[in-house]
């Protein structure tokens, strides 16, 4: 069979000329457009890094005013914040406590409530079921804060209200409870996770040896998760103690201590009007003016919550490294 | 009853001429003492040979011996894996093509390669085979037309194709889109064609379309395949390379290296004692 | 204990967890259809064609939505407009350019962190550069660059989805041709990875249409009848509109219908997009399993 010519140009037993010369030459255009295509996707790729830097030095940066003014201490454990009386105060200990206790509360509901329907989703569940469910969860994290927070109002708090026997609903337990739900898809999907992750022969092993399906999670799943689900826990107190629209709007945002003395003893009030540093930030920040000392000390309370949710997120994230690897090497 | 037409007696002129004809034969690459590493595994253990211009060179071995490494390493493809490190040669129209100096768009333009599970673009046919040649600079709409039915009619696709060049390349059978890829490979006219178990992936008939068009093209190119398949080396061959673990233990002749295999696990490989 | 009688107590306890695990379920899936029952009934009253498209009237308590739908329409759009061209670079980098090493390690935890990064802090981050120092004051602009900040961790990880979902092949296939490395992922990677990405940037859109804290801070309006014809202009949005009109304005109880249209009409927005994303997702999906 005679080959159809594909060479038009050369004669046909010297189909094509490669040569030396031709191997090294470079296009200068072509070689330009990649490098700078190179250059400028190195730069897109790092600007996570200084984006974070930024942040993080922005906040210090117009925060320092305050902090050298009021002192750290000052911001950390003084009890009072009049931040526009004659005699102004910075102290964001309120704040801090109120944002743990809000955040505490809610993942007492939301750690059981979540890892229960975790479990149950990724054992139990049958197969239909389960892909029911999973949509569920996803839904639930893409409600608007804003909106759980009118529920919150307009729901949960007469319910608080009536319960308690209150004047006012907006407590730091209405906010619990609308928070418990916010943290609940984070909670549900990265427990999950974890669970699914839990390689079946561990548990055909002990079904081998004659375990109800009870006891296998109990003894095998759970402790195979345990980094998994402490992770879970750690990101749902990430993403409860940084929301804002939901506590801002069902907590009341008094910023006195939310304590009360019974016995002799001080301790945390969930009856009682709440403003966490979330709340705070949203409150006075839309009006306060700019380069103000009160403008300066607002970024010392967003620091506060940054170091906070940084050091938290941290944690969670070595924990679910470390399954991961514990998983690995066994 | 019929008279059988008498069978054409086959001369092989090559045998006869032997002794000058092998000294006659161009080379195309020449490897010399090629190693390389995947990190710290050596997965290439120093490799010298010559491969033959305008003759298809076939690379056997057992699973894991390196055959698609040393494939990979002729057009540098190999360097796309994270911690490759090589040592040794490969010289190739008189330049190492591990020289700095080396392009490597026009030398991965001059040596095409054909992957083991066809690998068409989510393109038309069209487009797969115009892709060549617009990166390299084509863009006259007839002559791209030109080329692109040239490359088809080439690998014999051009007739089963010619009313759908329009539609997804996708949807081709295998045996087609391994036919296309090559058709692609050729439109961008290259020296070499390097091709790792270009058939394993398809059924028998389309691989005896795709040995016959091996055969056909090495008229005007130097090809490199690697095999798993003894016969098919051995029918589509001129050459033969044995690696075991990364080293290469026999490089002949096709036909002398299948009668008569110098080193014995050699003959056990191609005896099909073990691999 | 007999064996009957331990293998009895088993099951029991079996029976006992499992229906614990079960009734956490149950209550999950019965607090989402009350949200929706309850958004739902309070909103279907008041929630026509008039409403979303009139002016608000009246100090809040007439009239309808549309500069707020409208602003957040424009918010999200510019949120997405800068976020995109940005996450999609960087997922290009970590996929097709980046060696494993500390370098990638170092972005990966930036993107992690920033990811858990408390909006408001966003917010206050976009006030103080933004607003302030780059002078755009509270504006359309200064919000949507602090809300592109704070989806770029999701539009990235979305992207970079996109690009490990694009078979090794292409690659492989395009380089042998002597493709240059830009060629290879402009003309065969970026084609197939475009449907992902616009699912990933449609949900980052969800994301900004929802979200109320940084908006606060960076430019939302508390009432502001016209649709903004600049990027340097404030503009009302839904979320922080449906905030105003429950707990901030003076006569919460005679706008609480409102609010609840405010609340329904917002829910609907994000679920739509979320569907789109989705569908997007799901339609390519299978049309690459076909082929
Ligand atoms: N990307 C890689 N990273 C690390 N090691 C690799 C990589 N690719 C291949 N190897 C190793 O190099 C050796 C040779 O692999 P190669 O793929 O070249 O073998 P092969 O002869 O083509 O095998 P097969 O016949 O199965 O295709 C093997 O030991 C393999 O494990
Ligand atoms: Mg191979």
């Amino acid at each position: 069979m005679r080959l159809p010519s594909l060479k038009t140009n050369v004669d046909s037993n010297q189909s094509v000329v490669v040569t030396k010369q031709k191997l090294t030459q470079k296009s200068f255009v072509t070689n330009l457009g990649d490098y700078l295509m190179e250059k400028l996707f190195l730069v897109l790729g790092t600007l996570a890094i200084f984006i974070l830097l930024l942040i993080v030095g922005f906040l210090f940066r117009e925060g320092s005013d305050a902090i050298r003014e009021v002192g750290i201490s000052e911001f950390i454990f003084g009890q009072s914040w009049y931040p526009s009386s004659s005699d102004p105060r910075y102290g964001a200990l309120p704040f801090i406590i109120s944002s743990v206790m809000v955040t505490v509360g809610a993942l007492l509901l939301a750690v059981p409530w979540g890892i229960f329907t975790a479990i149950f989703i990724s054992e139990i569940a049958p197969k239909r079921l389960k892909e029911m469910l999973k949509p569920v969860v996803e839904v639930f994290a893409i409600f608007p804060s804003v909106v759980l927070g009118f529920i919150a109002l307009i729901v949960i708090s007469p319910i608080v209200a009536n319960v308690f026997n209150l004047s006012n609903g907006l407590t730091a337990i209405t906010a619990s409870v609308i928070l418990s739900v916010m943290a609940l898809p984070t909670i549900i999907s990265i427990a999950e996770d974890s669970l699914n992750s839990v390689p079946s022969d561990f548990k055909e092993g002990a079904y081998a040896l004659g375990a109800t399906k009870w006891e296998v999670i109990k003894d095998i799943s759970l402790p195979a998760a345990k980094s998994g689900i402490i992770a879970a826990v750690m990101l749902g107190f990430g993403r409860a103690v940084g929301e804002t629209m939901t506590v801002l709007m069902a907590a009341g945002n008094a910023i006195d201590m939310p304590v009360q003395q019974l016995l002799g003893l001080t301790i945390p009030d969930f009856l009682t009007s709440v403003r966490t540093l979330t709340a705070n930030i949203a409150i006075e920040g839309s009006d306060v003016a700019w380069g103000s000392l009160h403008y300066s000390a607002l970024f010392v309370v967003g620091m506060i919550l940054f170091v906070i949710t940084f050091i938290v997120n941290l944690i969670a994230d070595l924990l679910i490294n470390r399954q991961r690897g514990a998983l690995r090497n066994d | 009853m019929a008279i059988k037409e008498a069978e054409p007696i086959q001369i092989d002129v090559r045998e006869q001429f032997q002794p000058y004809f092998e000294g006659d034969v161009k080379k195309v690459f020449q490897v010399e003492e090629l190693s390389l590493w995947y990190g710290s595994n050596q997965a290439l253990k120093d490799i010298s040979f010559d491969i033959k211009e305008k003759q298809v060179t076939a690379i056997i071995g057992p699973s894991g011996c390196g055959k698609s490494t040393f494939l990979k390493t002729l057009n540098r493809m190999v360097e796309l894996n994270t911690n490759v490190k090589t040592s040794g040669s490969i010289v190739y129209h008189d330049i190492d093509i591990f020289d700095p100096s080396v392009n490597l768009v026009e030398l991965r333009s001059a040596i095409g390669m054909v992957f083991q599970k066809p690998n068409p673009f989510a393109k038309s046919i069209f487009d797969n085979v115009a892709f060549g040649p617009k990166i390299h600079g084509v863009r006259n709409k007839k002559k791209l037309k030109e080329v692109v039915e040239s490359s088809l009619k080439r690998v014999g696709l051009w007739d089963e194709v010619k009313d759908r060049l329009n539609e997804s390349a996708l949807s081709l059978s295998g045996g087609q889109q391994q036919r296309l890829c090559i058709a692609r490979c050729l439109a961008v006219e290259p020296e070499v064609i390097l091709m790792d178990e270009p058939t394993s992936a398809l059924d028998p008939i389309s691989s005896a379309k795709i040995e016959h068009l091996i055969e056909e093209l090495k008229e005007l190119y130097s090809i490199v395949v690697v095999t798993h398949n003894m016969q098919q080396a051995a029918r589509i061959s001129d050459h033969t390379a044995f690696f075991l673990h990364g080293e290469l233990i026999e490089y002949n002749r096709t036909d002398r290296m299948f009668s008569n295999p110098q080193d014995q696990r050699t003959k056990d490989y191609v005896s099909g004692r073990f691999g | 204990m007999t064996n009957a009688a331990l293998i009895k107590k088993k099951r029991n306890v079996q029976l006992m967890w499992v229906t614990i695990c079960a009734t956490f379920a149950v209550i999950t899936v019965g607090t989402l259809a009350f949200l929706f029952y309850w958004i739902i009934v309070g909103g279907a009253e008041v929630i026509s064609w008039s409403f979303i498209t009139q002016m608000p009237e009246q100090n809040m308590t007439a009239g309808g939505i549309w500069p707020a739908l409208v602003g957040t329409i424009y918010v999200s759009l510019l949120t997405i407009a800068i976020s995109v061209p940005l996450g999609i670079g960087a997922a290009i980098y970590l996929n097709e350019y980046a060696k494993q090493g500390r370098l990638v390690r170092l972005i990966r935890l930036s993107i992690r962190n920033l990811s858990g990064v408390p909006s408001i802090v966003y917010g206050l981050f976009g006030l103080g550069l933004f607003a302030a120092t780059f002078g755009f004051g509270r504006s359309l602009i200064a919000a949507a660059l602090t809300l592109a900040i704070m989806v770029l961790p999701w539009v990235i990880t979305g992207a970079e989805e996109a690009l490990k979902a694009v078979p090794r092949s292409f690659r492989e296939g395009g380089l042998a041709l002597g493709a240059t490395k830009w060629q290879t992922i402009r003309q065969l990677v970026l084609p197939s990875a475009i449907p992902g990405m616009a699912t990933g940037a449609i949900l980052g859109l969800a994301r900004a249409a929802g979200e109320t804290a940084p908006i606060i801070l960076t430019g939302a309006a508390y009432f502001l009848p016209i649709i903004p014809h600049d990027i340097k202009e404030q503009f009302m949005a839904l979320p922080y509109h449906l905030y105003i009109l429950a707990t901030q304005h003076s006569e919460t109880a005679t706008v609480r219908p409102i609010a609840y249209g405010t609340a329904l009409v917002l829910i609907i927005l994000v679920i739509l997009l979320n569907s789109v994303a989705i569908f997007i997702r799901n339609y390519y999906r299978r049309k690459n399993e076909l082929l």
